[in-house]
């Protein structure tokens, strides 16, 4: 649809978001990214079932983790949307760009790495 | 059923009249009239008086202090044992102890869970249930055995065994069989939970004589007074095992605040009259918890007054 | 199975914030199964952590290991090269666990990650609850296979208690959800067992020296002995 949205977004593609697990929203945050979002189906349409609300409570889960080592848990969140929803895509592009960006910079200070705010 | 102790509540209930308890709840601290403050105002009216044992496990003056009290100012105590803060040694001890004092009565049970009272953290006991300290006080008695092998061979404890039984509790089934199991393991008089369900209770009551355990055992029906529809709401909903039916409920709402107490003694010496036709019922155990003052006037009004005198 | 339950996280912040190079060993065996101990959860664990430390500009090293058991010696000694390295370790292991791995490495500080809660069963996935309370003297033939020490709240051996309701332990009311009445089960048990009879009877005496409050217990089998 050649929709614009931020260019500070990383895809990573998965068949399924029931295939995520906590420890891949976790590394995400501990390896320095300002945020992570789960894109998956909309409830009831999920092609594997129930994918998408496992993935939603494992992102419950990991927000829970972030609060309690002291990490804004908004900087995990789940989406859903279709595969046909380009224009809804871009939307949660740019809103969750927009909420990391009121967050600032991750508190994870890498070592050795200086950390440029997003543009 | 012989005569096995001194207990004045034996008596009565040997003679074949209708016998009368009530019961009173120690103090929150180290008063030494409260118990007698209240014991004194059913004097004359009841045979014998409970004392409660940590009673929904909120910590009390302990039974055992208070009936010695009371045994000293001339009343007849019955004393309640939990099981749920004594093992068997403590249980004993204190039977002995109670013995010392010429106490005669006790009602064996196994007490309400102390995640109920205001120590949910404490560890509880349970090394023996109800029916357990049923067994072992009627050892002590008639054997003179402590549950341990040793002999007494002098000043056993010459205890009147009492035990409690729901009617309403679940399953429903079981309760006459429960019964028997008490009964067997030496129960001599059961002081029932307080009744509101009539229609079950006396379902109950038939199971109990088919059983032919009306012979075996003395039965008291236990009646509590509600003060207010908020009370029968409190138990019909946060008290587990007590049965309210909703027309009691729709009975106190349907008369103004000032006269719902009044509505309540009023049912309650309706139940009286109606289970004085109860074969197998033996006696009443009126529970008027911090309304102790209203037992005489129950007493009177359901016609169980003057109480009998027996030597 | 002994069921556990991970301590929160801000638990084991305080046993480890002043060590400079940690060890997070999990368990592959019982804890695994309850999701509490295994790989996957020390992983979680071992990333939490060095978010935390990374935010606080701390230097800690946290590294990862799960052991096959941590009951048996022959899988505690796997890390007996490695363990030098550490200025302290915390084991998701279960109670036993972690106090083995502290005697055979006694000079380590050894953190428990997890509350050892109970022996139970997977009821569903997610879902385990308690089924044994290990008391020495197992009376479930008399209880049509239903446990009265460990599903009733008060250990009764002749209940139920006048509290039961709808097949509820009173607890239910303090708990606010529905707790199971032990006894209720053992009855509907024995109703379909045609064991009812078992009612009747008074339970034997229950001897419990043989239980926790006996003392610290030991099994020794001759035959299997070296």
């Amino acid at each position: 649809m050649r929709l614009s949205y931020p260019t500070n977004i990383r895809i990573v593609k998965v068949p399924c978001t029931g295939r995520v697990a906590i420890i891949h929203l976790m590394k995400a945050i501990e390896k320095g990214a300002d945020g992570v979002f789960v894109a998956g189906c909309l409830e009831g349409d999920c092609h594997y079932q129930a994918g998408n609300l496992r993935a939603k409570k494992r992102v419950v889960h990991v927000q829970e983790i972030l609060k309690s080592i002291g990490i804004e848990p908004e900087r995990v969140a789940m989406y859903n949307l279709s595969a046909g929803m380009g224009p809804r895509f871009a939307e949660i592009a740019r809103e969750m760009t927009e909420k990391i960006r009121q967050l600032g910079p991750t508190p994870i200070k890498l070592q050795g790495v200086r950390k440029e705010m997003a543009a | 059923m012989n005569v096995t102790t001194p207990s004045k509540l034996e008596k009565i209930l040997k003679s074949g009249q209708y016998a009368v308890t009530s019961e009173c709840g120690p103090p929150r601290n180290g008063n030494p009239e409260a118990v007698a403050k209240k014991a004194e105002l059913l004097k004359g009216y009841v045979d014998a008086i409970n004392i409660t044992d940590n009673q929904t496990a909120v910590v009390r003056q302990c039974s055992l202090a208070s009936c010695i009290k009371l045994k000293l100012l001339g009343f007849e105590p019955v004393l309640q044992m939990v099981t749920r803060d004594r093992n068997r040694i403590a249980i004993q001890s204190d039977l002995l102890g109670a013995t010392s004092f010429g106490i005669n009565n006790v009602l064996c049970l196994t007490g309400d869970h102390q995640r109920f009272g205001d120590h949910p953290n404490s560890a509880n006991v349970f090394d023996l249930d109800s029916t357990k300290l049923i067994q072992a006080v009627k050892l002590m008695r008639d054997d003179g055995k402590l549950l341990g092998g040793f002999e007494m061979h002098e000043h056993r404890p010459q205890m009147f065994i009492g035990a409690a039984e729901n009617p309403f509790a679940d399953p429903f089934e079981i309760r006459v069989l429960r019964l028997a199991k008490k009964v067997a393991a030496g129960a001599q008089f059961i002081q029932t939970q307080c009744i509101y369900n009539m229609d079950k209770f006396k379902l109950w009551m038939k199971q109990v004589r088919d059983a032919g355990l009306h012979e075996k055992v003395a039965i008291m029906a236990g009646l509590t007074p509600m003060k207010n529809v908020g009370m029968a709401k409190y138990m019909k909903n946060r008290v587990p095992g007590i049965d309210v039916p909703e027309d009691i409920i729709k009975r106190l709402q349907g008369v103004p605040k000032e006269k719902q107490a009044e509505e309540g003694i009023a049912i309650l010496l309706e139940q009286i009259e109606e289970l004085k036709q109860e074969e197998g019922i033996r006696g009443f155990h009126i529970m008027a918890i911090e309304w102790e003052e209203k037992v005489p006037e129950i007493v009177q009004k359901a016609g169980l007054y003057p109480r009998p005198a027996v030597d | 199975m002994i069921m556990a339950k991970p301590k929160p996280i801000e638990e084991i912040i305080r046993y480890i914030e002043n060590l400079d190079k940690v060890l997070i060993a999990g368990c592959n065996g019982c804890v695994a199964v309850c999701e509490a101990g295994g790989l996957k959860e020390v992983e979680v664990l071992a990333s939490a952590l060095r978010m935390y430390f990374l935010q606080k500009g701390k230097k800690v090293e946290v590294d990862e290991v799960s052991l096959t058991r941590q009951c048996d010696k022959e899988y505690l000694e796997e890390i007996k090269d490695r363990i030098g390295n550490y200025s302290g370790v915390v084991s998701l292991a279960c109670g036993a666990g972690v106090q083995f791995m502290a005697e055979m490495y006694d000079e380590k500080p050894i953190f428990p990650g997890v509350n050892t809660s109970f022996i139970g069963v997977t009821e569903d996935q997610g879902k385990w609850s308690e089924r044994c309370q290990a008391c020495g003297e197992c009376v479930l033939a008399e209880t049509g296979g239903i446990c009265p020490i460990a599903r009733c709240s008060k250990r009764m051996l002749n209940g139920p208690c006048g509290g039961s309701e709808k097949g509820k332990c009173e607890l239910s009311v303090v708990f606010n959800k529905d707790v199971p009445c032990g006894w209720h089960l053992i009855y509907e048990r024995l109703k379909k067992l045609g064991q009812l009879e078992r009612f009747a009877q008074p339970a034997a005496e229950k001897d419990w020296t043989v239980s926790r409050d006996g003392g610290p217990r030991e099994i020794i089998r001759e035959d299997v002995r070296p």
